[in-house]
């Protein structure tokens, strides 16, 4: 692989510097910028979405507490924090974030291929959080959960803005992720550079394209779900009102049709982050390159067709129940490839636990523990009793809070140095990552007994005999939110750091064309096109 | 697993004496007293499924157990392995990292294996759905209604007729023996040792009909009717709540079974003919 040529590339970065703050933030066309804007966003989301974490994590510390008086404020802040956590944190810093400053750089591209198209993108998300917030703070603000579930959110039980406020943050979100996925998609397709063929393309890049077609099969349909919701609400259509002759169980259909492929467009970037952080503190290659690839490819597939297991104690027949466990215990198998490929990396490798590793090592022993729960709930005759309860919390936070978070703290401390030309402190980055460590896991493992034991989820009170385990949970936040400010720590050391850093300084394990370029990688990233081998 | 059974059971018994005294007095007259001499609660640090109240609940424990140990065992092949690569591969101790990438047996092992560990849990799980779903010949039928925020439980079969409400019981208002955020005002009582179909639905919103010391869960959705079933050989109380958001009174409508004696439970309906409507 080849680099750039540094006169170029001084030359542009100079070019940039000409730019007021304006044009180059608010007209931003370069995929480096709109990947810093995005990342931006993710951090603002993470922060509200987090405060809002801690604050239910407060009220739950003690059964019959008083920090949240209101049942619909309760209401309004679960549903905020799972729209924000998911639309807001993970789907930004994992694919506008580092999918748009990596994958242009790892193919050999100059930029994505609509650069217009790409600032458009993150400026209906940047409205979308407008108007989330706003569903959030307005009135009695919108309460219904993230799956948004009619009719508690139709006129007649959710009157006022806020709900419309929400599902229109959630089609401006759609559009924004939509016409990303265009992007990435025409970007991947097109504009690999001479010689980087589809089986030599990082698995970062593979894991982008296969999100960037979930997204593009799976936002249309929630956009039609949440359309005909607010037609039923400020239109006085039925389509979800049982006694205009519609059924609330068509809503749960297309939601989950969105809704289950979107886990894996919250978590195949991550897999992509991690297989490069792992190989490369390995200093070995990606074990079975092809088979990770296409395992990918095959979770993205049945991701498809299992979306009714969330629905085991909803209307669905018997027969359709052992279909959709059959077809999603299948998963297990693609993702067993991927654990088991990245610990055949590591084997035989000679492995550095710099802080990114720490990050990816934490990444595959929480998603195997998140993945075994998974297993368990695949059963729709154990489903039934585990529905909705906190064992169903525990395994999915173990899957995004753990997984998906992990993935984007270990691709931040991988990539920081490439995108500001600093250096991360070391000795701070193991400090957040032990105390995030330590943070999530008592928070969230003990969510599993209470499961067991019948807790139900969305609570703002419950009964006395679940206190125990409430407690220990809500340290654990406490612990987890001191992490997060060891993290502005870090990032304000990076941001006031002198030392600049060497176009590769992870060494011979960083194979991948970001690592052939400067660091800070600049402005325009290829002034000649790289030839790959 | 065991230890976590018998230290619910235990607990459970305390809490079963201790409701006895206190209820024995108010409820003196109430033909479905015989229910508290056992009450299936949830305890603190509790860290299992509940005491298993019904034979349905006993399978699921059964195949939680089964589902489980494998996935341990999963679990902790992946944590050996990781921990022996940081040892045996960390760079101090293997400076020059090989270059294989390839492996096509292995790569067909780990495809293999863990396809057969996903059928033997199959088969068990696959006859415990039909299990579930097998409502036919019920003696008793109850139509379960969700509103916002109390259940409505009617008797379709009952001479006469019985259809009331049952709210929960206020955080102000509760009794000695009570237990806050699980009792209600008027239970629902059940013959023990008989087979009840549910037939499950709304008013309103989404609820969730939610007993896990059952293994009993179905949404209650309006314009709907979904079926759950159950026998509860042991005479006691059991408890459930809504597990399906359903607006502000979401964690205020639990659901309370009392499960007693045939006689008790057809003296019951009298008493609850002329008391609960």
């Amino acid at each position: 692989m080849t680099a750039t040529t540094h006169d170029h590339s001084d030359h542009s970065h100079e070019a940039h510097h000409q730019k007021g703050f304006v044009e180059r933030w608010l007209m931003s066309t370069n995929h480096k910028d709109i990947g810093t804007l995005y990342i931006t966003m993710a951090v603002i989301g993470a922060c509200v979405g987090g405060v809002l974490s801690i604050i239910m994590r407060q009220q739950l510390m003690y059964p019959h507490n008083n920090i949240i008086t209101s049942g619909a404020a309760w209401n309004a802040i679960i549903t905020a924090h799972g729209l924000i956590m998911i639309f807001w944190f993970v789907m930004p810093a994992l694919i506008g974030g580092f999918g748009n400053w990596f994958v242009p750089m790892m193919i050999g591209a100059p930029d994505m291929a609509f650069p217009r198209l790409n600032n458009m993108s993150f400026w209906f998300l940047a409205a979308g959080f407008v108007f989330v917030m706003i569903g959030l703070l307005l009135g009695n603000g919108a309460g219904a959960g993230w799956t948004l579930y009619p009719p508690l959110d139709n006129a007649q039980y959710s009157p006022g803005m806020a709900t419309d406020f929400s599902l229109f943050s959630l089609h401006l979100a759609g559009i924004s992720s939509l016409l990303g996925a265009i992007n990435f998609i025409a970007t991947i397709l097109n504009m690999r550079a001479p010689g980087m063929t589809m089986h030599k393309m990082p698995l970062f890049c593979w894991a982008i394209l296969v999100t960037a077609f979930l997204l593009l099969l799976a936002i249309p349909v929630l956009a039609g779900a949440i359309t005909m919701l607010i037609m039923d609400r400020n239109f006085g259509t039925s389509f979800f009102e049982p006694s205009g002759g519609g059924d609330p169980v068509l809503f749960q259909h297309l939601f989950w049709f969105f809704g289950h492929p979107e886990v894996y467009i919250m978590i195949l970037p991550a897999f992509g982050i991690i297989s490069h952080v792992v190989s490369t503190f390995s200093r070995k290659p990606i074990f079975g390159y092809l088979g990770m690839a296409y395992a990918m490819v095959v979770i993205g597939f049945v991701g498809f067709i299992v979306w009714a297991h969330h629905m085991f104690v909803s209307a669905i027949s018997t027969d359709s129940k052992v279909y959709f466990e059959v077809a999603t215990l299948v998963i297990a198998v693609p993702t067993g490839i991927k654990i088991f490929s990245w610990i055949a990396t590591m084997w035989g490798g000679s492995i550095e636990f710099k802080t990114p590793m720490l990050w990816a090592i934490g990444f595959i022993f929480l998603f195997v523990i998140g993945g075994a729960t998974g297993v368990v709930l695949a059963n729709a005759g154990l489903d039934q009793e585990l529905h909705n309860d906190y064992f169903l919390i525990a395994h999915f936070h173990y899957v995004l809070s753990m997984g998906a978070a992990f993935a984007v703290f270990a691709g931040f401390y991988y990539w920081i140095g490439k995108m500001t030309g600093h250096p991360y402190p070391e000795f701070w980055g193991k400090v957040h990552f032990w105390t995030f460590f330590i943070g999530v896991n008592l928070t969230f493992f003990p969510m599993h007994f209470l499961g067991l034991a019948g807790m139900p989820r969305r609570y703002p009170d419950y009964a006395d005999a679940f206190a125990g385990w409430n407690y220990v949970s809500s340290i654990g936040s406490i612990i987890s939110g001191v992490s997060t400010l060891v993290f502005f720590y870090v990032l304000y050391a990076v941001f006031t750091s002198k030392e600049s850093l060497a176009d590769n300084y992870w060494g011979e394990g960083a194979t991948t064309l970001e690592w052939a370029v400067p660091s800070p990688a600049p402005h325009h990233t290829f002034e000649d096109v790289p030839v790959i081998r | 697993m065991k230890r976590c059974i018998t230290s619910a059971l235990g607990v459970a018994g305390l809490l079963a004496l201790f409701g006895h005294a206190a209820l024995a007095q108010a409820t003196a007259t109430d033909p479905s007293a015989a229910a508290n001499v056992y009450v299936n609660a949830p305890h603190n640090w509790q860290m299992w499924f509940p005491a298993a109240g019904s034979p349905m609940m006993e399978k699921i424990d059964w195949l939680m157990k089964f589902v489980l140990w494998i996935m341990t065992g999963v679990v902790g092949f992946v944590a050996l392995l990781l921990a022996y690569v940081f040892i045996r591969f960390r760079a101090g101790r293997n400076k020059v990292p090989s270059t294989v990438t390839h492996n096509t047996l292995i790569e067909v092992i780990w495809i293999v294996v863990p396809t057969l560990l996903l059928a033997v849990i199959v088969i068990p799980s696959i006859n415990l759905i039909y299990y579930e779903a097998d409502t036919s010949n019920p003696y008793l039928t109850i139509n379960v209604t969700g509103h916002q925020w109390y259940w409505e439980y009617s008797y379709p079969g009952v001479a006469g007729g019985l259809d009331y409400t049952s709210y929960m019981i206020p955080d102000n208002q509760i009794q000695p023996g009570e237990i806050r955020r699980l009792s209600v005002d008027h239970p629902m009582v059940v013959p023990a040792g008989k087979k009840i179909k549910f037939v499950i639905t709304s008013a309103d919103v989404l609820h969730g009909f939610y007993m896990p010391s059952l293994g009993m869960q179905r949404y209650a959705i309006p314009g709907t009717n979904l079926t759950q079933w159950t026998i509860i050989p042991k005479v006691g109380t059991y408890y459930g709540q809504c597990n399906q958001i359903c607006g502000v009174g979401h964690d205020a409508m639990p659901i309370e079974i009392k499960a007693v004696p045939l006689a008790d439970y057809l003296n019951w309906v009298k008493y609850a003919q002329a008391n609960y409507q």
